[in-house]
């Protein structure tokens, strides 16, 4: 057996694609459900945080940026196995879909609001000053002038960590959400291959050329004007 | 004759940003169509007084009655009492990812709650009065400095206020631009609008300003028609000023 021969059966094998297609298939139907559920709880979440740091209420904003911190310094794994084998114990089951929904949602969140708010503060003074200026009250001002300014900004930022959010959907494995790299892993275990495996990563690059398009389309139609 | 009616009145004005004090008791009176010209050095505190008039800046004390509402007062609706009074910045401060009409009819459609059919009219009208009709559909980036200045008076004219005020409108421009923004603010003043401006552009005072106030460390050191303020100023403060200006 020559090493071409033996590369393509480890990890091109024409009757394990066959085989584990259905599974890998569903794999990233589950996995795409999962990363559209976090992004957009995520993504709302953040934002809304971000909104509420605007009123300047210390408390609140204190108590926001203590939690964000923490979301954003624990590894999102040790979060996914803390609520899924910790909140049992206390009598209350989680499904597994649920769980990693919640958790990659809040690390989205805690994530976004850090972009959002930093979009909100990058735009210039003037601009609160001109719509106040004009009878424009406080919330008038943030969604027609600050928002929609601050929200082009933060389109970049945004787009990445969706992705890195969307890959950490993987973390399903550990407690059995159904996921791309978990019907990967099992198919690899039982046919002794990497075929299952290499069909997994391929479906995360599906999944992903998409989303990146979608991330630039979105940069360039969120951009105003000539820069 | 009847003396014009006061539109603006300022009495006892105390404004201070944490243990520096910057205004100390300013009282000032704008009748109706006076064009009011401030001038003094900087952080002599004309630009603080000016945006105290619409509570961009919160006073700390003393009372401004515009168009007879109390400012001051607990039950004023501030936001309606700005409808009344617009406002003129140095960096024209218009919004960047909205036409120059809607930057016109924001405030038309989401504080009056005009109908879009409606603010628009008013906005285009708006915009022909600093004749820029033609350029009701581009942004700000796609305008010069004077032109975008001219949206931002439009802005703040189509609310129809009883007062505007101008903080340096022409200090973050080319000094070929400063002229259209000039121009638009002698028509303003020949259709009757009371203004008061805060800049450096001595001979438009000389030429168009009813009443000139100096102001020098928080106070109203010296006011008058233009020709006595900058000819023959009483005050020594005054004087020196006015010679650094004409060096």
């Amino acid at each position: 057996m020559d090493g071409w021969s033996r590369f393509t059966d480890t990890f091109f094998k024409p009757e394990l694609i066959e085989r584990y297609l259905p599974s890998i298939a569903s794999g990233l139907v589950v996995t795409v459900e999962i990363a559209l559920a976090v992004i957009v709880t995520g993504l709302t979440l953040g934002l809304l945080l971000a909104v509420v740091r605007t009123f300047r209420v210390s408390v609140l904003s204190f108590v926001i940026v203590i939690v964000v911190d923490a979301f954003r310094a624990l590894p999102p794994l040790v979060l996914v196995l803390i609520v899924f084998f910790g909140l049992p114990n206390v009598g209350i089951n989680v499904p597994s879909f649920a769980v990693l929904w919640i958790v990659l949602s809040f690390v989205l969140a805690a994530f976004a609001e850090e972009i959002f708010w930093a979009g909100i503060l990058s735009v210039p003074k003037g601009q609160w000053e001109a719509a106040r200026s004009t009878g424009l009250g406080f919330l008038g001002t943030l969604t027609h002038v600050i928002l929609p300014q601050a929200i082009r900004l933060t389109v970049p930022p945004i787009t990445n960590r969706a992705l890195a959010i969307t890959k950490n959907t993987a973390l399903g494995t550990v407690i059995g959400v159904p996921e791309i790299l978990n019907q990967a892993s099992t198919g690899q275990s039982f046919a002794g291959n990497a075929t299952p495996m290499m069909m997994g990563a391929i479906a995360y690059v599906l999944l992903f050329i998409p989303v990146v398009i979608l991330g630039r389309w979105i940069e360039t139609r969120f951009a105003w004007g000539r820069a | 004759m009847t003396v014009p009616p006061s539109i603006l009145q300022i009495r006892g004005l105390h404004k201070s940003f944490g243990s520096i004090e910057i205004l100390h008791g300013v009282d000032l009176s704008v009748k109706e169509q006076e064009l009011i010209f401030l001038i003094g050095p900087s952080g002599s505190g004309k630009s603080t007084l000016l945006r105290c008039c619409n509570r961009l800046e919160e006073p700390s004390s003393g009372s401004i009655i515009v168009d007879g509402i109390d400012l001051m007062a607990r039950n004023t609706d501030i936001n309606a009492v700005r409808q009344l009074i617009g406002m003129v910045f140095q960096s024209f401060n218009l919004y960047p990812h909205m036409t120059a009409l809607s930057n016109v009819t924001l405030a038309l459609r989401k504080v009056l709650r005009k109908p879009r059919k409606e603010a628009e009219e008013i906005g285009h009208r708006a915009l022909a009065r600093v004749n820029l009709a033609e350029k009701a559909g581009a942004y700000p980036n796609e305008l010069s400095g004077g032109q975008q200045q001219r949206v931002a008076i439009a802005r703040a004219l189509a609310l129809e206020p009883k007062v505007m005020l101008f903080d340096e409108p022409t200090s973050a421009l080319d000094p070929e631009l400063v002229g259209e923004i000039l121009e638009t603010m002698r028509e303003l003043k020949e259709s009757g609008m009371t203004m008061l401006v805060v800049s450096h552009e001595m001979r438009f005072a000389r030429d168009a300003a009813d009443r000139v106030i100096f102001m020098d460390h928080g106070v109203i050191v010296e006011e008058g028609p233009p020709e006595k303020i900058f000819t023959s100023p009483t005050e020594a403060r005054t004087r020196s000023f006015i010679e650094k200006l004409t060096r």
